[in-house]
């Protein structure tokens, strides 16, 4: 298979279950074509409401919708639904109601439209909320999977998503474990935590150096939050450094979430590549992954320059 | 069943009596806001949503929804009354442990319908139970109680743009028009008027009422049933602090407890008033 965004998986997988999952409802405010939620509403008029530009009463009409036993999805650009936290923060997570906030267009592989539509730290304030699960899926088959584990899911979850098209790192078969780490590559030298969609530059990087004699284990994770300590530490402990990769801040991110594990439980020394505490800008995706050093060529040198030099252990 | 409205106006007098019990151990709260929307509650819980201990959990159930959080003692008053909560569980009101949070948490007491306290939330969410309703073709009513000082929210206003678009006829909002928010009298911290105005303008159904006459708080929620297509708004004026004479009007009463002394004042005319009303009753 080829590129995909996995915005449009969301979509597809979305609008089947449709079919299936009667309590499904869909919203969206202004953004249906972009975030492929109008796959569903094309099928189920009735059940798609187009908020128009209002993402806190879309918040709060799907809180209670979903207190009237549905299954509310939200979608929108992920800074828009997630910049309206506080709305989330009481309508959604405290009141613990199960809807799915689909927040797409995240990171700087959003491109052209610049840093006020990108999403750099969306996972840092959803994961920051107590009842809040956080999936980021890394291609095709783990999006539909992601989507038909949160169709059933009975809690509040954020979806983050791509609007460019991603490399496929998992066949047809792939079974999603919710909360479980995916060993993508096996190695003993270091480990490579990846999510989303740098997870295939993460992985291509990773061979390369392999090449080079540096042996890294690569690990996709998908669900940010909960995040699975028990792997983490325990590959920490096997490999004895680790990298963390995400098209997202540094701040707050998956790199956080890891160092906050880690410095706990396995104290180990470790580098957090991603958006390093600065806003983005207009440009094409491929462009923006390369100014910013997360494409494959960008991540094998940043790569390499950690691993040739780890932080004082 | 439905209650004559003498008999709501003695529930809700001897709720101003609980009300001011429960503040005053609790030691902080909002009297003002619990006794200006006190007797709108009342009409609306036991006359239209026609809550019972029995049908609390039913799907099918009418839902009252708190937007102003901070009244939820007089929704307190009223579940107890009810026998939904305990009497004596009023007295744990803010306490460490209590299901009675200081604002409503439907996590802890599900007869709430939902958490409120962050202004400006719970008529969005009482617009999704409208939806839903709507789209399981169930004959639902959602009612929705919110303060002056609330609408100056800007969600508020996505959802009042909003309701007329989804037809939300099963949708009635009352607005504890009570003139007073913590900064001030309402007309100086930010002005809504001409409320009803704006509200006929977003396409709504709009009555105004005296907030506090039974009469036309019955006639207004009779007429708020009709089915055809525009959500309703009752715009009800009333007093803040209304049933003790020293908190009437007062903005100082927004958000502070009655001390000892007050509250014994407080109860004096409160309880003078139910038993002048039980004499004339016999």
């Amino acid at each position: 298979m080829s590129k995909k965004a996995t915005r449009v998986s969301f979509g597809e997988q979305l609008a089947a279950l449709g079919e299936t999952n009667p309590e499904i409802v869909v919203f969206d405010a202004d953004l249906a074509k972009s975030t492929q939620s109008l796959m569903f509403g094309s099928k189920y008029p009735e059940r798609f409401f187009e908020m128009g530009i209002q993402e806190q009463n879309m918040i709060g009409a799907a809180a209670g919708m979903a207190t009237m036993g549905k299954k509310p999805f939200i979608c929108s650009f992920s800074i828009f639904v997630t910049g309206r936290f506080e709305t989330i923060r009481m309508s959604i997570a405290y009141a613990d109601v199960p809807v799915t906030i689909v927040g797409t267009h995240c990171g700087i592989g959003i491109g052209e439209d610049g840093y006020s539509q990108m999403a750099l730290e969306d996972i840092s304030i959803m994961r920051s909320l107590a009842n809040m699960t956080v999936i980021q899926p890394a291609d095709d088959a783990e999006t539909k999977a992601a989507v038909r584990f949160l169709a059933e899911y009975k809690h509040p979850a954020f979806l983050r998503l791509t609007r460019q098209g991603v490399e496929q790192v998992h066949g047809e078969d792939y079974t999603f474990e919710f909360g479980k780490a995916d060993e993508l590559k096996t190695g003993s030298d270091g480990v490579i935590f990846a999510t989303g969609a740098v997870v295939y530059n993460a992985l291509k990087a990773a061979e390369q150096l392999e090449s080079e004699g540096v042996n890294l284990r690569v690990v996709n994770i998908h669900t940010i939050k909960p995040l699975d300590e028990e792997h983490i530490i325990r590959a920490a402990k096997e490999t004895g450094f680790v990298l963390t990769i995400e098209d997202h801040s540094i701040i707050g991110g998956l790199g956080s979430a890891v160092a906050e594990v880690l410095s706990e439980h396995a104290p180990t020394p470790m580098k957090r590549i991603g958006i390093y505490d600065t806003f983005g800008e207009s440009g094409t995706p491929n462009g923006l992954y390369e100014k910013y050093k997360l494409d494959v060529k960008g991540l094998y040198e940043q790569i390499k320059a950690s691993v040739q030099q780890p932080a004082v252990a | 069943m439905k209650y004559s409205l003498q008999d709501l106006e003695r529930f809700a007098n001897e709720m101003r009596i609980d009300i001011i019990k429960m503040l005053h151990e609790a030691g902080s709260g909002h009297p003002g806001g619990s006794l200006s929307c006190i007797d709108a509650v009342t009409s609306i819980m036991y006359n239209y949503v026609g809550r019972t201990a029995q049908n609390a959990a039913d799907p099918d159930r009418h839902r009252f929804v708190m937007s102003k959080g901070h009244g939820v003692p007089a929704l307190y008053a009223v579940l107890a009354r009810m026998g939904i909560v305990a009497q004596d569980e009023l007295m744990t009101l803010r306490k460490i442990n209590s299901r009675l949070q200081g604002h409503p948490v439907v996590t802890a007491l599900p007869e709430v319908e939902f958490s409120t306290g962050s202004l400006g939330q719970g008529l969005s969410v009482a617009q999704g139970m409208a939806m839903a309703a709507k789209l399981d073709g169930k004959p639902l009513k959602i009612y929705c109680m919110i303060g002056d000082g609330e609408l100056q929210e800007g969600q508020i206003w996505e959802s009042l743009m909003s309701a007329p678009k989804f037809m939300l006829d099963n949708l009635i909002v009352l607005l504890d028009y009570n003139k007073g928010q913590i900064d001030g009298p309402t007309r100086e911290v930010m002005d809504i008027e001409p409320v009803d105005e704006k509200l006929r303008a977003f396409n709504w159904d709009v009555q105004v009422i005296d907030g506090h006459d039974f009469k036309q708080l019955d006639e207004a929620l009779t007429k708020a049933q009709n089915t055809g297509g525009k959500p309703h708004f009752i715009v009800a004026h009333t007093v803040k602090g209304k049933g003790v004479s020293f908190m009437e009007g007062v903005i100082d009463w927004h958000g502070k407890a009655p001390n000892d002394e007050q509250t014994v004042d407080a109860l004096k005319e409160l309880e003078a008033r139910v038993n002048a009303a039980a004499e004339v009753a016999q």
